[in-house]
């Protein structure tokens, strides 16, 4: 079982400033941390390799600080790590870090499983794990809250949908991305922090992995960031007066002309 | 204060804390009510290799020293020091055989606790409190073994542990010096648990009698040898005592931490309590006495890892000192939070409790007092 994990960089913080010219997140003063429903895709992977053996790659997409998170990775687990890095990588969309992620995965070779997050905190989309799977041309399956059993190239999972689960079977290799109900992520050990200190951890350029620049970053993205901002309060607030009963009845009016009820 | 930890020993203390904040801080006063031992806590602290500190590497350890040992056991013993003493009894108990173990004993036993598996160490007993020689258990040699017959009294981590090194004589005629150390597992016929004590403080943390009861041991678990059992006692307790300098260290920190949240959330005669001069004070005070212990606990601990030969003196300061000012600064915690800090809503009632037993166990201070005294009366000189 060899398993690769897909790792991303963010903010450690939900409450992201944006810099209104730029369009792009203010990171300064703000911690960079492993996005938090990715440490349970590695906690999965690290767990699934000790019940059926194999090994662990840590993959994360972005600039050379993230590198961090790796070592991180390899402290709770991982026996490897890579990192993609390049400039022409940059300002990629869930698409063409999908494209990028698919490139890593292929050369990596023998990868039976792919486990992602369910969604990062920063972008918030849950698009790349799908993506990433049709990049592949491999099964899918999102949500998943517990890994019943891996034999003879299946994969049997529960997988969390709105008022209950389902139990889902899918042929390996398969990508999945994970729920937070699925594992409690272990706590880093003095062991792992003295392997993950001197762990070679490659940077694999575009070169490396045989990537197609005009697929790849800004030039590969399908979508274009044209701005973003956070939306305007406004508080338009109408006060009802009178008796109770009247209040009522100019409330269930002005719900009836918005068409409510 | 710069107490030029390495690299490692930053890295060890984080982990510690980390543990402490994420895994005890949130169970701290169930386990306390309930009296519940913290077994998911030990379990974390073994995944996170923190039992191996304190074991050589070729044993599966990390090969730390005292001070290492110290760092993690005053970090756990800032949130919550029944799991802190629960952790620093496995150490107590393996040191018996670190310091004087064959190396089959080592071998076998050593990979285990580095591993997580808990000791514990067997001293006490009725009759044998700070009068320690006055032991009653014996051990009779016979052809299959030693046979172990007697009890153990307010044995820290009896029953949860696995390993014991037990203290008993081997020749009754000839008091201290007829004592033998043994290795006894958990599960050696004869051997069972009696009275688990209610406690004052630490009350997550396991107080038990060991009951041997023509409990055989074989030859091959006497540690050292015949009639060494109080030179393994002597030396195995002037190796422990930092450790519980480092606890009480560690609660001392606890809390002043918690007075001085309180002090700066909580309003009366219309400001909050730490800008009154009397809160002020009692808080600095506090301050210091926590920062002067841990400064003595540290030395003590480097002045072993430095290889010294006799630090007995040493080693019972940093344990006085420490413990002393313990009771000192959560009395303290108590009194600045007034009702709410004797309430059990607040953490600082707990670690006064928990701070005096610092000032009982591993040799009480008064006895610490008389053994530093011995120290300086030997002295025929000016020593620098």
């Amino acid at each position: 079982m060899n398993i690769a994990v897909c790792l991303k960089q963010v903010p450690g913080t939900t409450e992201v400033k944006i810099d209104p010219v730029k369009n792009t997140l203010i990171r300064q003063g703000i911690k960079n941390i492993t996005n938090p429903f990715d440490t349970y895709a590695l906690e999965e992977g690290v767990r699934l390799k000790e019940r059926f053996g194999g090994r662990v790659t840590a993959l994360s997409m972005g600039p050379p600080q993230a590198v961090e998170i790796l070592r991180e990775a390899i402290t709770l687990g991982a026996d490897d790590a890579v990192l993609l890095s390049d400039v022409a990588f940059a300002g990629a969309d869930t698409w063409a870090t999908s494209y990028t992620l698919g490139k890593a995965v292929r050369k990596l070779n023998n990868i039976d499983l792919v486990i992602c997050g369910r969604q990062t905190i920063d972008g918030d989309t849950g698009q790349v794990g799908p993506e990433l799977a049709e990049m592949l041309g491999v099964p899918f399956i999102a949500y998943v809250s517990k890994v019943e059993d891996i034999k003879t190239g299946l994969l049997r999972v529960q997988r969390m949908v709105e008022d209950g689960y389902e139990t889902i079977e899918a042929h390996l290799p398969a990508v999945i991305t994970v729920v937070k109900e699925i594992n409690k992520p272990r706590l880093p050990s003095l062991r792992g922090q003295m392997k993950a200190k001197s762990a070679q951890i490659p940077t694999w350029t575009a070169q490396d992995i045989g990537v197609e620049k005009e697929r790849a970053g800004l030039a590969g993205s399908a979508t274009q960031v044209v701005k973003v901002f956070f939306p305007q309060r406004t508080h338009r607030a109408e006060m009802l007066k009178g008796e109770p009963s009247t209040q009522v009845e100019a409330l269930v009016e002005k719900l009836r002309e918005a068409k409510l009820v | 204060m710069e107490y030029f930890l390495t690299e490692q020993q930053k890295t060890m203390k984080a982990l510690a804390r980390r543990i402490a904040e994420e895994r005890v801080l949130p169970v701290r006063a169930e386990l306390d009510e309930k009296e519940e031992f913290p077994w998911a806590i030990m379990k974390d602290l073994a995944d996170s290799d923190l039992f191996r500190i304190f074991v050589p590497e070729q044993y599966d350890g990390l090969g730390g020293g005292s001070l290492d040992l110290c760092l993690v056991v005053e970090e756990l013993s800032c949130v919550c020091s029944a799991v802190a003493v629960s952790y620093a009894a496995t150490a107590l108990g393996a040191y018996a055989i670190l310091l004087y173990g064959s190396e089959e004993q080592k071998q076998k036993y050593l990979p285990q606790i580095a591993a997580g598996k808990l000791a514990a160490f067997g001293l006490t007993e009725p009759t044998a409190g700070s009068d320690a020689s006055n032991i009653k258990t014996t051990a009779q040699k016979t052809p299959e073994g030693y046979i172990l017959n007697g009890t153990k009294q307010f044995i820290t981590n009896g029953g949860e542990a696995d390993i014991y090194t037990v203290i008993a004589l081997t020749d009754k005629t000839k008091g201290a010096r007829g004592a033998s150390a043994f290795i006894v597992e958990k599960g050696m016929p004869g051997f069972t648990f009696g009275k688990k004590e209610k406690k004052m403080g630490i009350r997550a943390s396991s107080t038990r009698e060991l009951v041997f009861r023509n409990c055989l041991v074989p030859a091959d678990n006497l540690v050292g040898r015949e009639g060494a059992g109080f030179i393994v006692v002597m030396r195995v307790l002037d190796y422990s005592r930092p450790g519980i300098g480092a606890q009480a260290v560690g609660i001392c920190q606890g809390a002043l931490e918690a007075a001085v949240d309180y002090t700066r959330q909580r309003i009366q005669f219309g400001q909050p309590l730490i800008s009154l001069p009397v809160v002020q004070q009692m808080l600095a005070n506090m301050d210091i006495k926590t920062e002067a212990a841990r400064a003595l606990v540290y030395s003590v601990a480097k002045t072993i890892d430095s290889g010294a030969k006799s630090f007995t003196e040493e080693s019972a300061m940093a344990k006085v000192f420490a413990s002393d000012m313990a009771m000192q600064v959560t009395t303290d915690a108590v009194q600045v939070c007034g009702g709410a800090g004797y309430m059990r809503d607040y953490p600082v009632e707990k670690m006064m409790r928990d701070a005096k037993i610092t000032q009982i166990y591993e040799g009480s201070n008064e006895v610490l007092r008389n053994a530093i005294a011995i120290e300086l009366r030997k002295r025929k000189g000016r020593t620098a």
